[in-house]
């Protein structure tokens, strides 16, 4: 497989502080260590995409960022400032919202409950607003996925591509700085998956960051501006998606051997590291 | 067959669906509910028939069932069980149990008639009318801190409701014996008595006819008003409206059945010798052919239905809710929402053990006493009540008005039986016949709707 002939779609300016830094990150659960020192980065308007095996840590390591799993070691820093983020209200409260794998949708509650859960709007009474909610509701359905008519019915009722699109609409509709999708195109179709990539791409002009795990190499050489290899909880290596081709990226996730073009990081074959 | 055969002999039958279907799709009525009121149509008809050849009687169908006597005992023995059926909606609806119900309730009460008898009965005087205002608010507080221990210990220490509660069933039911060593607390305080709904002195535990009919006209114009109220958010936002015609059937449909069981309430009128002892006491004459004077709303009926209608707006209108039922629907996405479930359980399970300590307040002053065995089984027939009222034991489903009418099904049946002389052994039997035979029909209509 030879290069890909694109470059990265926008050029990042990485000057600055990072939007995220999450520095010599671990965490073990009884003795199995999931990550083990791992540290990455990410700058405002860009996609690093997380590669990686089932199990090579990746997933946890976001979960640890977006306040699912409380962190044994390590520190996070948001625009140079370090930050405590102990629950998910804390990454909420950080700007940092997250797209679950599972979705993780309240499956008995329809589409406006929803994107709402945990930040329902009130009247004046301090009762839940359905209606407003609902119309809202519609409002960000109507950008995402202009056929969703079911805003009555129970989540459980709906497609797996509607109910991607009520997780998307969640974590875009409350102004996120930072982006977690976990494996977001999984459940989609082709159609599905070229609007969430569209998404991405108009995110990331507003100067979003996001973190873009996923198995598919061609979702991340297509999205993504860097990429980070994990296996067996450690970072195999960081590098620009410009600088590197499947071939490389594919020995990074199955070897572990960082190619001349990325960064290594504790988790590389040593010896083959430049 | 051909499809012209076909098309013919599924068209009139089509036709026909589709016209309930029509009806509850315009009206919004979840069929469920439909049925469980037919239900209990059905009950109270064939109780009022098979009465009618056991004992006979003044009812609809010569019966003693459907008398508005009956009718009025059967509200008052419902309530106890549909005020704790509310709160375990919302328990189960979070995937949890409560099994400790019945034996907070007889701690509770007997904690509450230790106070009156013991305690300021004799400080403050025999009847003084703060009596029953102290002991009610620290039965409560007492309650809700029970709930809110075994809240804890399920959220904070990760042990499971089921064990909790089995462990405070247990627990509460022995400390309600150490509390008065198996005697009888009798009697409690005059006013406190009104709670149960019986009559103390003259005094009766219910609002009288004049009262109750301005409550019923009240009731009709809230949910005339709920309608139109509903009606305008709807337009506000550019919804789908209901069809005129079925926002009237629905007003008016509400406002028939409250009416008719403020009718019922009315029609039942005091007995003859309190009607003397009241003619006696205030100095009224009574004419040669008697008086009627209407019991109306009780005040344990009025206490059900005012906490029906606020645990309604609890679950549906408020954020507490809302966070009840995503709970139950998925536990993990509602944790990864940055809702604090652990807060929202412990609420939860207070909420609960204040709803027991109100049942004990109904059921002991509706004896007149209290004792250790108060409330034994309850448990049981509250959650008994949520299951036949459509709770699911998965999680995420359930209503309050549904537990609410299902406890009045569990209690008819009761009620019913005994009419009909039945064994309490036997009234057991059946009982718990019709709780598996109610799940199993649910279940059935549930995969069909799918």
């Amino acid at each position: 497989m030879s290069k890909p002939s694109h470059k990265h779609p926008t050029h990042v300016e990485r000057a600055g502080p990072p939007l995220i830094e999450m520095k010599d990150i671990s965490i073990a659960f009884g003795g199995i260590k999931a990550v083990d020192h791992a540290s990455i980065d990410l700058y405002p308007g860009e996609v690093v995409g997380l590669l990686g095996h089932n199990g090579a840590g990746k997933s946890t390591l976001i979960k640890i960022l977006s306040g699912a799993y409380r962190r044994d070691h390590g520190e996070i820093f948001i625009n140079g400032g370090k930050v405590e983020i102990n629950n998910p209200r804390d990454a909420k409260a950080l700007g940092i919202e997250t797209i679950y794998q599972t979705l993780a949708l309240a499956d008995n509650v329809d589409a406006a409950a929803n994107l709402y859960l945990g930040r329902e709007l009130r009247t004046r009474f301090g009762t839940l607003d359905d209606a407003a909610m609902e119309a809202e509701c519609r409002k960000v359905m109507g950008r995402l996925n202009p056929n969703f008519r079911r805003f009555k019915e129970p989540v459980k009722a709906l497609s797996g591509g509607q109910r991607q699109s009520v997780a998307i609409a969640r974590a875009i509709h409350f102004n996120a700085r930072i982006l977690i999708m976990d494996e977001p195109t999984a459940a989609l179709g082709p159609q599905e998956t070229a609007q969430v990539g569209e998404l991405i791409k108009q995110l990331k002009a507003e100067g979003i960051g996001i973190f873009l795990i996923s198995h598919d190499l061609h979702d991340v050489f297509d999205l993504a501006d860097r990429l980070t290899v994990m296996k067996n909880g450690r970072v195999v290596g960081t590098a620009r998606t410009s600088d590197v081709d499947h071939d490389e990226v594919l020995g990074m996730i199955i070897a572990g051997k960082c190619p001349p073009g990325a960064v290594p990081g504790p988790g590389a074959l040593q010896g083959v590291a430049a | 067959m051909s499809m012209a055969a076909t098309d013919n002999t599924q068209t009139p039958a089509m036709a026909q669906e589709g016209a309930v279907t029509r009806f509850l799709r315009a009206t919004e009525i979840d069929s469920r509910m439909l049925g469980m009121i037919g239900a209990l149509l059905v009950i109270w008809i064939g109780f009022d028939a098979a009465s009618a050849f056991v004992r006979g009687g003044e009812g609809l169908l010569g019966g003693s069932f459907l008398t508005p006597r009956n009718l009025w005992i059967l509200l008052v023995q419902t309530s106890s069980i549909a005020v704790m059926t509310t709160g375990m909606v919302l328990i189960i609806v979070m995937r949890h149990i409560d099994l400790s119900v019945g034996s907070i309730l007889g701690f509770t009460a007997v904690c509450i008639g230790t106070m009156q008898v013991y305690w300021l009965g004799p400080l403050l005087g025999v009847g003084h009318p703060a009596i029953w205002i102290i002991t009610l608010t620290l039965g409560l507080a007492l309650g809700a801190a029970i709930g809110a221990f075994h809240g804890s210990l399920i959220a904070y220490f990760g042990i499971p409701s089921f064990i909790v509660t089995l462990g405070g069933l247990i627990v509460w039911r022995g400390a309600a014996w150490s509390v008065i060593r198996g005697e009888t607390v009798a009697p409690m305080d005059k006013n406190f008595k009104l709670i149960g709904g019986g009559i103390s002195g003259i005094t009766p535990g219910s609002i009288g006819a004049v009262a109750s009919w301005i409550l019923g006209f009240v009731i009709c114009a809230a949910i005339v008003a709920l309608i139109y109220n509903g009606r305008k958010q709807r337009k506000r936002f550019n919804f789908a409206l209901r069809p005129m015609w079925a926002e009237y059937v629905l007003a008016v449909a509400g406002c028939i059945v409250v009416l008719g069981v403020t009718w019922v309430v009315n029609a039942y009128y005091w007995p003859k010798g309190v009607v003397d002892r009241w003619a006696q006491q205030t100095g009224v004459t009574v004419p040669p052919e008697g008086m009627n004077i209407a019991f109306g709303y009780s005040i344990p009926v009025l206490i059900a239905l005012g906490i029906g209608i606020a645990m309604t707006f609890l679950a549906n209108r408020t954020r507490f809710g809302r966070y009840i039922y995503a709970i139950g629907g998925n536990p993990e996405a509602a944790e990864l929402a940055g809702i604090n479930t652990r807060k929202i359980t412990v609420l939860v399970f207070a909420l609960m053990g204040m709803l027991a300590s109100v049942s004990a307040s109904i059921s002991s002053a509706r004896l007149d006493s209290a004792t250790n065995a108060l409330g034994q089984f309850d448990e049981l027939y509250v959650i008994a009540a949520a299951v036949i009222g459509g709770t699911s034991l998965a999680g995420g489903l359930g209503t309050i008005y549904g537990a609410m009418l299902g406890a009045l099904v569990m209690q008819s049946l009761q009620s019913g039986m005994t009419l009909l002389n039945f064994e309490s052994a036997t009234k057991d039997m059946v009982v718990g016949c019709v709780l598996v035979f109610a799940v199993w029909i649910d279940q059935v209509y549930r995969r069909r709707v799918k």
